[in-house]
């Protein structure tokens, strides 16, 4: 299947014009940040502060990666599963982060939250850690140095295969996928 | 009676703890890539090449497969004819694995209290399980387990009136509520019988036997083969995109319980399922 190449950052119009199965390859600046570095962020956001980054178009990046072996930009980078964060997601979303990448089912808050702000939801393949690695060109340690894997790091990427699970209209991969497949097969 | 110096311990679960991270066992290996000439789903099929290429590049570079470099959990049949000498051996353990992980550039992923969290900074403590069986060598089997996969799982105490039709129901049950969170397409790991706590622990040890090796009773050899054909019905596909290829392995373990009682575990791991092993 062809890969569409899609540069950041996530504007509302690149945002409408991706659609759910669209498998991309994503070049831009990406935030990484998991359980810990959202909870934070929010709480910043509540105490009516700034984040550590511009969140306008940005996209976060779900993954606490494995440290670096000297030489090498970052350790492995795989996705963890996103349904931690669906609690932190839709505050992001007002803020203007609209992009997300990780893995693993949403909650409908989230999904409602993607209608309102023209989110999208990108899956990278959990458990393709070094594969996933090797698209990554720059990070830098930008916040909650002390979170260790969970710090907030700035990422250079570059073609990073990704697919559309979610798109901004809430059509879900993981609904149609499975469903067509089975409808194709009629296995069940 | 031999001796062995608790050192030699410490020094293999570091070697195992980085090699069983970087290079998944060949047996997981043939079972994607037998998977992978079955697939017909559109998605399905570069997710498997991808996962392919990910594995390859991490033997290749010997870098983690997976940057969940999991807790350790570790695995000792320990001889009765053995004396271990030289120190505490779970101390030697938790060394081998603070080894392992900071010498390997492994994440260090374990908090040191469950409820008011922060990391031990050296994922220790290992999850340690010790067998005395018989003989006068030490079996060292490590299997690092990540959360993704193992947040998915459950056990549930059946009444044996539930039957067989009941641990078939559970097994589909636990696979389709895992959906794609593990990072499908799994390894599914079975227990059933002993007490509420055995049975979670047979299902952890189904998923240290290769995926080639049935079960010796023909009986729940069949049941795995069936069962992985359910499973592989339901339509979840690699990362539950859709596809044929929901799980690429399930092992069976089991042992006798009470006449009262048919406990159950389903212990889901994923496609990067590693364990390997050592003996002194």
């Amino acid at each position: 299947m062809e890969r569409k190449h899609i540069t950041l950052p996530l504007t509302e119009e690149l945002a409408h014009s991706l659609h759910v199965g669209d498998q991309v390859l994503l070049t831009g600046t990406i935030y990484t940040s998991r359980d810990a570095g959202h909870a934070r962020m929010c709480e910043t956001l509540a105490k009516g502060e700034r984040l550590p980054f511009d969140p306008t178009d940005a996209t976060i990046y779900y993954v606490g990666p494995a440290p670096a072996k000297p030489g090498q930009v970052i350790g492995s980078a795989g996705p963890t599963t996103s349904g931690r964060m669906d609690a932190y997601a839709p505050t992001l979303m007002s803020v203007g982060a609209r992009g997300m990448i990780g893995k693993g089912a949403r909650l409908p808050e989230v999904v409602d939250a993607m209608k309102q702000y023209s989110g999208v939801y990108f899956g990278a393949i959990g458990g393709a850690g070094a594969l996933l690695a090797r698209c990554i060109k720059k990070s830098e340690l930008i916040a909650y140095e002390d979170l260790g894997t969970e710090a907030l790091r700035k990422l250079e990427v570059e073609d990073m295969p990704l697919v559309v699970i979610i798109d901004c209209e809430g059509n879900n991969l993981y609904e149609t996928g499975p469903e067509n497949y089975r409808k194709d097969r009629a296995v069940l | 009676m031999r001796e062995i110096q608790i050192s030699q311990i410490t020094d293999v679960i570091e070697r195992l703890c980085i090699e069983a991270n970087e290079h998944l066992p060949e047996d997981v290996k043939c079972a994607i890539l037998k998977c992978r000439a079955c697939e017909d789903g559109k998605i399905a099929k570069s997710v498997l090449d991808d996962i392919i290429t990910n594995y390859e590049i991490a033997d290749e570079e010997e870098v983690p497969i997976c940057q969940d470099t999991g807790m350790a959990c570790v695995f000792l049949e320990i001889g009765q004819d053995v004396h271990l000498v030289g120190g505490s051996l779970s101390e030697a353990v938790d060394e081998g694995v603070r080894r392992g992980y900071q010498n390997g550039y492994l994440r260090k992923s374990v908090v040191k209290d469950p409820v008011r969290r922060g990391n031990t900074g050296d994922n220790t403590p290992a999850m340690l399980y010790t067998e005395i069986v018989p003989g006068e060598e030490v079996r060292i089997t490590v299997g690092p387990k990540g959360f993704g996969s193992e947040n998915m799982s459950a056990v549930r105490m059946f009444k044996p009136s539930a039957g067989l039709q009941g641990i078939k129901d559970f097994i589909i049950e636990v696979v389709r509520t895992a959906g794609p969170n593990p990072c499908p397409p799994m390894v599914v790991g079975v227990g059933i019988g002993g007490t509420f706590d055995k049975c979670a622990f047979l299902a952890k040890k189904a998923l240290m036997r290769p995926l080639d090796v049935r079960n010796p009773d023909s009986f729940y050899a069949d049941l795995e083969v069936e069962m992985l054909d359910q499973i592989n019905r339901l339509g979840i596909g690699p990362q539950g995109f859709g596809g044929r290829t929901t799980a690429i392995g399930l092992n069976i373990e089991t042992m006798p319980t009470h006449i009262a009682g048919m406990p159950c575990a389903v212990n889901i791991s994923c496609h990067v399922t590693r364990h390997k092993t050592a003996v002194i």
